[in-house]
């Protein structure tokens, strides 16, 4: 494993580069609900504990998939005033999840250094938002890094536990997907891993009952004064002067791409780097603007640093203009890139635009993503939308799920965060006369559909609540959950199942189905359709690509000569390994899973195992 | 020195091993590399695209024009980034059309290859390979990935040779399947000598 290496530098991925910073720390413990960008912080984490303990060596830390982001910053919290280091990682959706906890957090501090990452998406490459998370820093009053590449995503977790344990106050970490998923050279230092336990000391100071929680404000906003001191001395914030009058201000990852086009373009000016941008060093700030005529801002998503910096130059006098947001195609829209940020700089140096490269006149059909070959959540879907009538509204979940609302299936239709759905289709069911059948997976069951089925029994809403059990965390890369036997450390664990859960939760009419039966989960939809009140259909069947490779060897073909050409595996069913070769229908063997659910679709017996 | 690549093709196919591994054998040999990845929402089936770019860089994405090679494992894929090789660049890719289901619903088409490759050609050199088959050959379709990386070392446009190469692919695959992928990696290399 590249993350465990001895040698002195390694090819590691933004997010691996963190991991390994942790266990040179010395992490205790590590929590997350994994979600993309950050995933593999938290995978890797596991991969360790699991490699340790296969060599029957203890691992010298502990590390759990939440049930959900604030019972994960909870729990490493609870650690981290115990004295321990600890790390928690999530998506930044996930922040918002936490932010309960977080902000409160803050109030009472930590005594053991605790970094909170928070991966952005800009662009939403696997997200239902872009929200900018330096707004938290900002918001619940936390110190925040950010790193340019793998390296500094290492050195400055290492810092980061220092600076949390100097101002006893958790460290926000903030990546992007391009830093999370940037792999670069990284240089290595000890693995410092050993099992210890803290000591909670018992404080008043810590129940924050509002007497307390207004002692505490005060001092939280002294705590981030003496912040704004480490960051005006911290290493991560420097100014790399070339020359000139013009300068550069950035961050993460535009600091890169800056670096590159002003190498490519033989251009020469200050850049001021920022790592830790908050709080942010308010007197370096004002240092370099003094230093420069004209400044341009490249930072993704918000205009977080522009805002500040246009702040206190107006404050002090300072007379320089200042180029952020709307010029040269700086936008607060998606991620930057090389493009972006070289349109910029040309027309802040004054230089001609740059030659457009033309894209293919070939036109180009997409390829978005899809559910894959042999995915029992098709089946599910092929099934109910034989039974339901036409208008039924169908909220969803964040999930591989998701993907239904593609065509041919088109079941999807409403969708704000993790667990909204059941929320949703209670909605829907009171507001409307249409029926309502809503969507999520077994992950997001337990991180946060429960309240919504409670909410449904209690007032008895009329909709159907299908949760998608395929005994995994799929789309982030299979991790486990309190439905499966085994934890993140490798553990037994127990192993809650949905169905009870539901029955505990009061839910009269439950049915248990495996969707790849695709006439009982027909019966079973049309029976819950019918009951009148909340029912619940767990589809149950593992993801297939989790199933042994000895399931899912082999594959399906289509006799030509029975095969009538009705469509419907492909129209109907819309398994991607099945197209059109000239009038042919035929399955492509490299992408089928031989589920073989697409022989109880066709009607005229044409598809077959191949021998 | 600079050397960006573009490696490309879809999910499940082994892009970003193949990525990776080349990544590496720079490491290895000192020169310092960078590789960035975008993989959208599935596990399987949607576009996948990573980049490498060796020597003194600093950023891992490319610009248009940038890219001095794109390594393809399906012909969509190699065209669909076209405008971020630069003027002199080399394409590489396999000739095995992978269907978009969109294409099977009839929402939209997939161009004639003749269309795409005289495309290409106009674009860059175009090298086409079967390395499908050649996968296939070796062993398993799933070393096509391994195929391509000796394709890629075959067209000797790097600062790193076949051998380290092929060291970084031995250093990074299961064990049991080293010979099966050297045999990949050779064929490959072998594959862009005869043409």
């Amino acid at each position: 494993m590249d993350v465990l290496s001895t040698q002195n530098k390694a090819l590691l991925l933004g997010n691996e580069a963190i991991v390994r910073g942790a266990i040179e720390a010395g992490i205790d413990i590590a929590t997350t609900y994994p979600g993309t960008p950050s995933s593999e912080i938290a995978d890797t984490f596991s991969k360790i504990a699991r490699y340790y303990k296969g060599k029957g060596q203890e691992p010298g830390f502990y590390f759990q998939y939440s049930t959900n982001e604030k019972v994960a910053l909870e729990f490493a919290a609870a650690a981290a005033v115990s004295g321990l280091r600890a790390l928690t990682c999530m998506k930044h959706v996930g922040l918002n999840v936490a932010s309960d906890a977080f902000m409160t957090y803050m109030y009472v501090g930590c005594k053991g250094g605790h970094v909170i990452v928070t991966a952005d998406d800009p662009s939403c490459h696997s997200s239902q938002n872009e929200q900018d998370n330096r707004y938290y820093a900002k918001f619940g009053n936390a110190p925040m890094l950010e790193p340019s590449d793998p390296q500094e995503a290492k050195d400055m977790v290492m810092n980061a536990f220092r600076i949390s344990e100097e101002l006893s106050l958790p460290v926000l970490f903030r990546m992007t997907t391009r830093t999370s998923h940037i792999r670069g050279p990284v240089s290595l230092g000890n693995i410092n891993l050993k099992k210890k336990k803290g000591k909670f000391e018992k404080n008043p100071l810590m129940v924050t009952v509002p007497e307390i929680a207004r002692k505490l404000h005060p001092v939280l906003l002294e705590k981030m004064k003496k912040a704004e001191e480490i960051s005006e001395k911290s290493r991560f914030n420097q100014i790399e002067d070339f020359g000139g009058t013009d300068g550069i201000v950035s961050s993460g990852a535009p600091y890169k791409y800056a670096r590159e086009v002003m190498d490519e373009l033989g251009l020469k000016c200050k850049i001021l780097k920022l790592g830790m941008t908050n709080p942010v060093p308010g007197k370096m700030c004002m240092d370099f603007m003094k230093s420069c005529n004209r400044v341009l801002i490249l930072e993704e998503l918000e205009p977080f640093l522009e805002e500040y910096l246009k702040a206190i130059a107006h404050e002090e006098g300072i007379n320089v203009e200042i180029y952020g947001k709307g010029y040269g195609g700086l936008s607060r829209i998606y991620e930057y890139d090389m493009d972006v940020t070289e349109t910029a700089i040309r027309k802040f140096f004054g230089l001609s635009e740059k030659k457009a490269v033309k894209s293919a006149n070939t036109p180009i059909p997409p390829r978005p993503p899809v559910m894959c070959p042999g995915c029992p959540h098709r089946a599910t879907y092929y099934a109910l939308k034989q039974v339901a009538p036409e208008g039924t509204i169908y909220p969803t979940d964040i999930g591989c799920y998701t993907l239904g609302k593609a065509p041919p299936l088109e079941m999807a239709d409403f969708l704000l965060c993790m667990g909204s759905n059941v929320g949703t289709a209670c909605g829907f069911a009171y507001a409307t006369d249409q029926k309502v059948v809503s969507f999520m997976g077994d992950s997001t069951f337990f991180h946060s559909g429960l309240p919504g089925i409670v909410n449904a029994v209690h007032h008895n809403h009329d909709c159907v609540i299908t949760v998608l059990d395929n005994r995994t965390t799929a789309m982030t890369g299979h991790q486990p959950h309190p439905g499966t036997q085994y934890d993140g450390m490798g553990n037994e664990a127990i192993m809650l199942k949905v169905e009870d859960v539901v029955k505990g939760l009061g839910v009269k009419h439950v049915e248990v189905v495996n969707p790849n039966n695709l006439k009982k989960t027909k019966e079973a939809f049309q029976r819950a359709l019918e009951y009148k009140g909340t029912s619940v259909v767990v589809s149950k069947a593992p993801c297939a690509l989790i199933l042994p490779k000895s399931m899912r060897e082999g594959s399906f073909e289509v006799d030509q000569d029975k095969c009538t050409k009705c469509g419907v595996c492909i129209e109907k069913f819309g398994c991607p390994a099945f197209y059109y070769d000239g009038d042919k229908i035929k399955i492509d063997e490299t992408l089928c899973n031989a589920c073989g659910v697409c022989t109880q679709v066709c009607e005229s017996h044409a598809i077959r195992r191949k021998k | 020195m600079k050397k960006r690549l573009i490696f490309a093709g879809v999910g499940g196919q082994g892009v970003l091993t193949e990525a990776n591994i080349l990544a590496k054998a720079f490491l290895m040999n000192d020169v310092k590399a960078i590789t960035s990845e975008i993989h959208g929402m599935a596990q399987r089936g949607g576009s996948v695209v990573c980049t490498v770019c060796a020597g003194n860089v600093y950023s891992p994405l490319i610009a248009d024009g940038g890219a001095d090679v794109i390594v393809s494992m399906e012909p969509l894929e190699a065209i669909r980034h076209i405008e971020k090789l630069n003027g002199d660049g080399t394409i590489i890719t396999d000739i095995n059309p992978v269907i978009p289901p969109n294409v099977s619903l009839g929402q939209s088409e997939y161009p004639d290859l003749v269309v795409v490759f005289n495309e290409l050609s106009s674009r860059g050199k175009l090298v086409k390979i079967d390395a499908l088959d050649i996968a296939k050959k070796a062993g398993n379709a799933i070393t096509k990935n391994i195929v391509m990386l000796g394709a890629l070392a075959g067209m000797e446009l790097l600062s790193i040779g076949k051998e380290n190469i092929l060291q970084a692919v031995k250093d990074n695959v299961p064990e049991k399947y080293i010979a099966m992928n050297e045999r990949a990696f050779n064929m490959g290399y072998e594959a862009v000598k005869v043409l």
